[in-house]
C-alpha cells in the first residue's frame, strides 16, 4: 500500500486520512510525513482529531480512508512489524489493576516478542522514570503521576526507534514535567524518532525542531518551528498610559488586549513601525507611564491558526 | 521461541496469572458451590432406583455437577477478563501490541481450559469420599471435556466483546448459560422428563456436552457417544467462527 522501501522510508507515513466518528469528521484527509530522528510536535485545540490520528496509527482504530506506514510498513496490511517499530503512550490513565508494575512492563515486552533480553532495560527505565521503589508495588497503589510514568516506560519496553506520546505531561507537576522532558530529550538523542502532543506550548517550542497544527481535522500548518515562529511577522506592545488619557482614535483597531492596566497593541513590522504609534501618541498629546514590546509566541500563532488558546483547550478537560 | 509464539505464550501467561490471582474465587467458590449442591441431592433422591443399570444417583449427579461447573467457570473466565479489560482500558495494550486474531482466540481459550482443568480437578478430589467413578472411556471423556470448556470459553469471548458493562455479562450469565446449564440433565436422566420437556432437552447444547462427559466416566448415556460430540464440536464451530470473525474485522473493539 506504500511504495517507499523499508530502508529509506519515513518514520511515519500518513497519507490521506479520513476518520468519520458518525456525522462527526473527526479527520478530514490528513497526510504529512515525518522524518526518521525528528522531534515533532502535533498541537491542535482539544478536539482537533490529535488523539483519533494516533489511534489509527497505533490500530485502535480504524480509518475510513488512507494509509498510515510506520518505517515503511503499513500499519493495517503489514500490522506485526509496524507495532514493533511503534511504542505509544496513550492519553488516558489506563493500568491493569491485576498486576505489580515491574510485572506488567515485562508482559508488555512479552506482547512484543522481548523476554529477558530487555529486562535490563527495563529496570533502568524504572530507575531514570523515578519508579524504582515502586517496581513491585500493583499498578493499583500508584498516584496518577506514576501511572503516568508506568505507562511512558510500557511504551519503550520493546526499545521502539518510533515513540509517540499523546499528552505524557497533561495534569502532571512542575518536575515531574521536567523528568519527562529530560527522558523524551535523551530518547531523541539516542536516535529515537519522538511525536509529541501538548497543550503546553512551550514545551513544544522548547523540544520540537518541526510542529502540524492540526484544527478540525485538517493540517492547518506544519513547518519547522523557527519557520513557524518566524511566520509572523509582527510583535506586541504594550504601553501604560498616564493618567486616565485615551488612545488616539487611529491607534484603536491595533488593540488585542489589556494585561494589567496596560494596552496590548499587536503591530505589524512593516505597516505599523513602532516609531509611528510613539509619533501619534505624541501628537494627540498623550503620556506614557510604561512601556514594554514582547515577540509573538507560538501560543499567539496558535490562536492566529485556529482561533483558540491552547491553555483554554486544556482547561476544558484533559480526557478527550 | 519466535517473537510471535513468545506474544501468545505472554498473553497465555497473562491470562492464567489474572485468575491464579485470585484463586479463591475463580477455583475454590466453584468448587464449594458445586459440593453444596451434591450434598443437598444426593441427600434428598437417597434411596431411588439406580438411573443406569449400577449406577447410583450420587455417582451420576457428581460428572453431571462437574461438567456444569466448567461450563460456568469456561464462560466466565474469558468473558470477565475481556469485559474488565474494556472498562478499564487496558485492553489498549493489547489492540496496539503486535498480536493477532488466533493468538488472542487461544491464548484465552487455553487459559479458561486451564482453569477448568484446575477446577474439575478439584471436583473429582473434594468428591472421591462420597463417590468412586470409574472411567470407562477416557478420551471421550478428554474429548468431551475440552470440547466444552472451548466452547463457553469462546461464547464467553463473543460475551465479553458485545458487552460495554458487567450488567450486560450477568444478563447473558443469568438468563442464557445458568439456565440452560441447570437443564441440562445436570440433576436428572432426560427419560424422567415429560415428553415435551424430553424434546426440548436435545435443543440444548448444554444437554450434549454433559451427556458425552457422563458416557466418559459410565460408558453409558441418554444419546450416543458420537451424537454428543459432533454437537460440542458443531457448537464450538459455530461459536469460533463468530468469535474470529469479530476479530478479524475488529467488531466492537476497533472504532
Ligand atoms: N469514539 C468516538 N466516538 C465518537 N466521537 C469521537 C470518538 N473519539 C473522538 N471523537 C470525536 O472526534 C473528535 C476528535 O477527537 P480527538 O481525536 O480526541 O481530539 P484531540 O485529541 O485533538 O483532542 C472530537 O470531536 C471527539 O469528540
Ligand atoms: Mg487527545
Amino acid at each position: 500500500m506504500n511504495a517507499t522501501s523499508p530502508q529509506t522510508a519515513a518514520a511515519l507515513e500518513i497519507r490521506g486520512i479520513r476518520k468519520r466518528y458518525g456525522a462527526l469528521e473527526a479527520l478530514r484527509g490528513v497526510s504529512f510525513d515525518i522524518q526518521r530522528g525528528e522531534f515533532f510536535a502535533l498541537l491542535g485545540p482539544n478536539g482537533a482529531g490529535k488523539s483519533t490520528l494516533i489511534s489509527i496509527i497505533s490500530g485502535l482504530v480504524r480509518a475510513n480512508e488512507g494509509s498510515v506506514a510506520v518505517l515503511g510498513h503499513d500499519t493495517v496490511g503489514d500490522f506485526r512489524q509496524a507495532r514493533r517499530l511503534l511504542g505509544v503512550v496513550p492519553q488516558e490513565l489506563v493500568f491493569d489493576p491485576f498486576f505489580k508494575v515491574r510485572d506488567m512492563l515485562r508482559i508488555q515486552a512479552g506482547y512484543y516478542g522481548c523476554g529477558k533480553e530487555v529486562w535490563p532495560w527495563i529496570d533502568e527505565m524504572l530507575e531514570r522514570l523515578d519508579l524504582s521503589a515502586k517496581a513491585n508495588a500493583s499498578m493499583r497503589a500508584l498516584s496518577g503521576g506514576m501511572k503516568r510514568r508506568v505507562l511512558i516506560a510500557q511504551a519503550l519496553v520493546h526499545r521502539p526507534p518510533v515513540v509517540i506520546l499523546d499528552e505524557p505531561t497533561a495534569g502532571v507537576d512542575v518536575e515531574l514535567r521536567r523528568m519527562t522532558w529530560a527522558f523524551m530529550s535523551e530518547l531523541h538523542r539516542q536516535g529515537t524518532t519522538v511525536v509529541l502532543t501538548t497543550h503546553y506550548l512551550e514545551e513544544a517550542q522548547e523540544l520540537c525542531s518541526r510542529i502540524a497544527i492540526l484544527d478540525r481535522g485538517s493540517v492547518a500548518v506544519i513547518e519547522p518551528t523557527q519557520q513557524l515562529l518566524a511566520r509572523h511577522p509582527y510583535r506586541f506592545l504594550r504601553i501604560k498610559l498616564a493618567g486616565d488619557a485615551q488612545l488616539p482614535e487611529a491607534l484603536r483597531p491595533l488593540v488585542t488586549g489589556e494585561v494589567g492596566g496596560a494596552l496590548e497593541l499587536k503591530l505589524e513590522t512593516r505597516v505599523h513601525p513602532i516609531g509611528g504609534v510613539f509619533d501619534a501618541l505624541r501628537t494627540a498629546g498623550v503620556a506614557i507611564e510604561d512601556v514594554q514590546t514582547r515577540e509573538p509566541d507560538l501560543e499567539d500563532i496558535f490562536i492566529e491558526l485556529t482561533g483558540h488558546s491552547a491553555q483554554a483547550a486544556a482547561a476544558n478537560g484533559a480526557a478527550t | 521461541m519466535s517473537p510471535d509464539q513468545l506474544g501468545f505464550v505472554t498473553l497465555l501467561k497473562k491470562e492464567v496469572m489474572r485468575f491464579w490471582s485470585v484463586l479463591g474465587q475463580t477455583v475454590t467458590a466453584p468448587v464449594i458451590t458445586a459440593l453444596l449442591y451434591l450434598l443437598v441431592f444426593a441427600q434428598a433422591m437417597k434411596g431411588r432406583a439406580p438411573i443406569y443399570p449400577g449406577v447410583g444417583y450420587t455417582e451420576f449427579l457428581v460428572p453431571g455437577l462437574i461438567m456444569m461447573t466448567v461450563i460456568q467457570n469456561a464462560f466466565a473466565n474469558t468473558s470477565s477478563s475481556l469485559t474488565q479489560s474494556k472498562i478499564m482500558g487496558n485492553l489498549v495494550f493489547l489492540q496496539m501490541a503486535p498480536l493477532g486474531p488466533l493468538q488472542w482466540f487461544g491464548a484465552y481459550i487455553t487459559a479458561a481450559l486451564f482453569r477448568c482443568l484446575l477446577v474439575a480437578t478439584a471436583m473429582l478430589i473434594v468428591t472421591y469420599p462420597f463417590v468412586h467413578l470409574p472411567i470407562h472411556q477416557p478420551l471421550a471423556l478428554l474429548v468431551m471435556f475440552v470440547l466444552s470448556a472451548s466452547s463457553l470459553a469462546v461464547l464467553g469471548m463473543i460475551a465479553g466483546i458485545v458487552a460495554e458493562k458487567f450488567d450486560h455479562i450477568a444478563t447473558f450469565t443469568n438468563f442464557f448459560i445458568t439456565p440452560l446449564s441447570f437443564l441440562s440433565g445436570v440433576f436428572y436422566s432426560v427419560h424422567a422428563l415429560p415428553p415435551l420437556w424430553f424434546k426440548a432437552s436435545h435443543f440444548n447444547p448444554f444437554f450434549y456436552l454433559i451427556d458425552g462427559f457422563r458416557y466418559g466416566f459410565f460408558g453409558h448415556a441418554d444419546v450416543p457417544i458420537l451424537y454428543s460430540m459432533l454437537w460440542g464440536l458443531g457448537f464450538f464451530a459455530l461459536a469460533s467462527s463468530v468469535c474470529l470473525w469479530m476479530l478479524v474485522t475488529g467488531y466492537k473493539l476497533k472504532r
